[in-house]
């Protein structure tokens, strides 16, 4: 049994953010209906990445899509306006990631949603919560990893601002929605109350940094300062960093200087006794130079069996070749009602020691009208 | 009311991944207790960042761990763990990041709990799964960034891997085991059984690079491949998206339609107006932005990318983003005190409940701050 099944999630959000989260929620058993725009639908559709076109739409709406339905209806019209508050009474949860104001024009806020259907789970993601100057800027990964400083702790420290390589921000205010959500779905289980849920990626973005965001409030404003080369966390001393071996690369995570310095055989630490971390450039260009003078397996088969912290770096082809990935199941097969199929990955959680995969693609604009119609709306 | 009062979660994790996911059930009304080693506590007490620590414990620790209670056990202590039994059959939820075996050993694995509480949610975050070669390696963030793939996404082609500047694996993983928690919290409501909740860090950092897995599983087996460009932002994504150099700082431009972009900015781009050359050139492109953007300052060019609706946004350090108004007015700092008093600024729960938002004045405990208290209400007449 699916921990969400019977539950039913009404979604009218757009491009990653929410739509991660409500991903998250269908894996976990619910019943997620995407309401979208006729004719165009979610933007993300055609937010093609590297042009990666599947089935006639981008690859990064199939990845977040799969195991939801569709339901195309203009809700600006009225009687169509009608319509879905038919199915809103029925839902669980109703959820979006329009910027704030944009639902209460609609007539669609929380405080309209709860006449027609008092225990409602309402959750919304925005950028920057209802902040007057705030609000009205986009809620934009990139921009908020600007915003934040995310982008002063990864990179070298001549590199300039290095953001994180992927929509970092958006998925983890997805996770945040997602969570809360699911908090507020368990009062009303046992309280029969509803709830509204805000997060926003201001905030989110914060949460990440906690540590690194609470060391600047408390060491009396000093910004981050990454190492000159093979930097992996700011704060951090030597030997933290990846590092380029004679075949490929190596990680190093914390260790004893001392005691790497006999491992490696590398002489040129002995002047570093303690791990000073004033002296974590030197000793990272000591290490980097001497770590390039053989293979990353040879550094391994030293490192491994003295318990040092270390690995080696791969890219998804090296990762998908490896046992330790292939006995995790991580990727599956998916459907599409017209018989295409793709590859994926699955939902990160295993419950009871099920893995929760589902078969179910992602939907064609409005695939699910008819029967969402025949079942909320027709009576 | 917060939606998790009145649930007891024991905490038996260290470090990061899971005292994270115990701070934000804290957060949402759970009473969290750690379950700590005497006098020495928990591992990551002693673990500090530039050595700050608040009292006997570090920063570090007490970011991770307000607004919890301590509770002072061995485990190997036959005495003791009679006790953290008791314990275990008055709580709602237990959470530990041993690695395979060790709970085991000590009598407390998910089904020897079961028949203590058979109705506990008993949740484990492994580094990399109970089965396979990697069961036993260290489950460590940088570790983990470097064997999934994710240090081939940041940075500029012609770089070494580029790690992600903080714990992204441990920090995803906390947010997922939250999430496995919730849903385990909404089963057992239907079934009023027990539930066993599992995550890894490998799966947790494996689920953040979705997107550009589906596209290597659906794209021939093509890797990722960074841009050459400082300021790179994105494997896949075309030009502009990234960061660039001003007169006086940086700002970023997020995507966009190229042309009208370069109207804005007054560069032309006539020789890119075919929508594929915006992905295939982004090298080229984004060096001639970079140069244009090289001749105003952030703000003077802000206003003139704003004007026009295009998606752009100055880059800040810490101080800069301190210094905004609207980090106090969306209270996004709060103040925390200890049981001597000490306090310390830190962030809150990013997530808001019916308007309000969810902050707790109560810091990190003192190991085994809570024996006393935790004694009477639990342990006494059990």
């Amino acid at each position: 049994m699916k921990p969400l099944e019977d539950y039913l999630i009404v979604d009218f959000s757009q491009f990653l953010s929410g739509p991660s989260a409500s991903l998250r929620l269908a894996d976990l058993g619910a019943r997620v209906i995407k309401i979208e725009k006729p004719g165009t639908g979610d933007i993300c559709r055609t937010l093609y990445t590297s042009d990666l076109i599947m089935n006639g739409e981008s690859s990064v709406f199939h990845t977040i899509n799969r195991n939801k339905e569709s339901f195309a209806i203009d809700f600006k019209q009225p009687e169509e306006l009608e319509k879905l508050k038919k199915l809103l009474v029925k839902a669980d949860v109703v959820m979006h990631n329009f910027r704030p104001g944009v639902m209460e024009r609609i007539g669609l806020s929380y405080e309209a949603v709860k006449i027609i259907n008092p225990t409602v789970v309402y959750a919304s993601i925005s950028g920057f919560g209802n902040h007057p100057d705030l609000k009205d800027l986009p809620g934009q990964d990139l921009l908020l990893q600007s915003l934040t400083a995310l982008t002063w702790l990864s990179g070298n420290q001549e590199d300039g601002p290095v953001p994180m390589g992927l929509s970092i921000v958006d998925m983890l205010a997805g996770a945040h929605l997602a969570q809360g959500i699911l908090a507020a779905l368990y009062r009303k289980a046992t309280h029969n109350i509803g709830a509204s849920v805000q997060v926003s990626m201001l905030e989110s973005a914060f949460d990440f940094q906690f540590e690194t965001i609470t060391t600047y409030f408390n060491d009396g404003g000093e910004l981050p300062v990454r190492t000159k080369t093979n930097n992996a966390h700011a704060y951090l001393g030597a030997p933290y960093g990846i590092y380029k071996t004679k075949n490929g690369f190596l990680a190093l995570a914390m260790g004893s200087i001392p005691v790497l310095t006999s491992l490696l055989k590398c002489d040129a630490l002995l002047a570093f006794p303690e791990n000073k971390f004033a002296l974590r450039d030197e000793i990272k260009n000591i290490l980097a130079l001497h770590l390039q003078t053989k293979d990353t397996d040879f550094w391994l088969n030293i490192l491994e069996p003295a318990d040092i912290w270390c690995a080696g770096v791969l890219n998804y082809q090296g990762l998908f070749a490896q046992e330790g990935f292939k006995v995790l199941e991580f990727t599956q097969k998916v459907a599409m009602l017209d018989g295409y199929t793709y590859e994926t990955t699955r939902c990160p959680i295993k419950i009871d020691g099920e893995y929760f995969t589902s078969s179910k693609g992602s939907p064609k604009l409005g695939q699910d009208n008819e029967k969402i119609i025949k079942e909320f709306i027709a009576l | 009311m917060r939606p998790l009062e009145g649930l007891v979660v024991l905490e038996f994790c260290q470090f990061l991944a899971g005292p994270s996911a115990g701070l934000k059930l804290a957060d949402l009304g759970a009473r969290v207790i750690k379950i700590e080693r005497p006098i020495k506590g928990e591992a990551c007490r002693q673990l500090s960042i530039k050595d700050l620590f608040v009292d006997d414990s570090s920063l570090l620790f007490h970011t991770i761990n307000r607004n919890k209670e301590s509770f002072a056990a061995d485990l190997k202590n036959p005495e003791d763990l009679i006790l953290i039994k008791k314990l275990i059959a008055q709580a709602d939820i237990m959470t530990h990041n041993f690695r395979p075996g060790v709970m085991e050993k000590i009598g407390l694995d998910f089904k020897e709990t079961l028949a203590i509480n058979p109705k506990i949610i008993y949740g484990t975050i492994t580094g990399y799964g109970n089965i396979g070669p990697w069961a036993k390696k260290p489950g460590q963030d940088l570790l983990l960034q470097s064997l999934s793939g994710l240090s081939w996404l940041s940075g500029r082609k012609s770089q070494e891997p580029v790690p992600f500047g903080l714990a992204v694996a441990d920090l995803m993983c906390g947010n997922h085991f939250v999430q496995g928690i919730l849903a385990a919290l909404l089963k057992r409501a239907k079934t009023g059984k027990g539930v066993l909740v599992e995550v890894s860090l490998l799966e947790s950092v494996l689920d953040v690079q979705f997107e550009a897995i589906t596209s290597f599983l659906n794209d021939g087996g093509q890797l990722p491949e960074r841009g050459d460009v400082k300021g790179s932002a994105h494997a896949f994504l075309s030009a502009p998206y990234g960061v660039y150099q001003t007169l006086d700082g940086y700002l970023s431009l997020a995507m966009g339609d190229l042309i009208f972009i370069g109207n804005a900015l007054g560069v032309d781009l006539n020789a890119y107006v075919e929508k594929s050359l915006w992905f295939e050139k982004r090298d080229e492109i984004r060096t001639i932005l970079a140069n244009k953007l090289l001749t105003k300052t952030a703000d003077n060019w802000i206003e003139i990318l704003q004007k026009e609706g295009i998606w752009c946004g100055k880059v800040f350090n810490y101080e800069e983003l301190d210094n905004q108004p609207f980090v106090n007015e969306l209270h996004l700092k709060q103040t925390v005190k200890n049981s001597d008093g000490a306090t310390l600024v830190t962030t809150r729960s990013p997530i808001q409940l019916d308007g309000k938002i969810l902050t707790s004045i109560k810091a990190a405990p003192k190991v085994g701050e809570d024996n006393q208290n935790i004694h009477e209400q639990f342990l006494n007449n059990a």
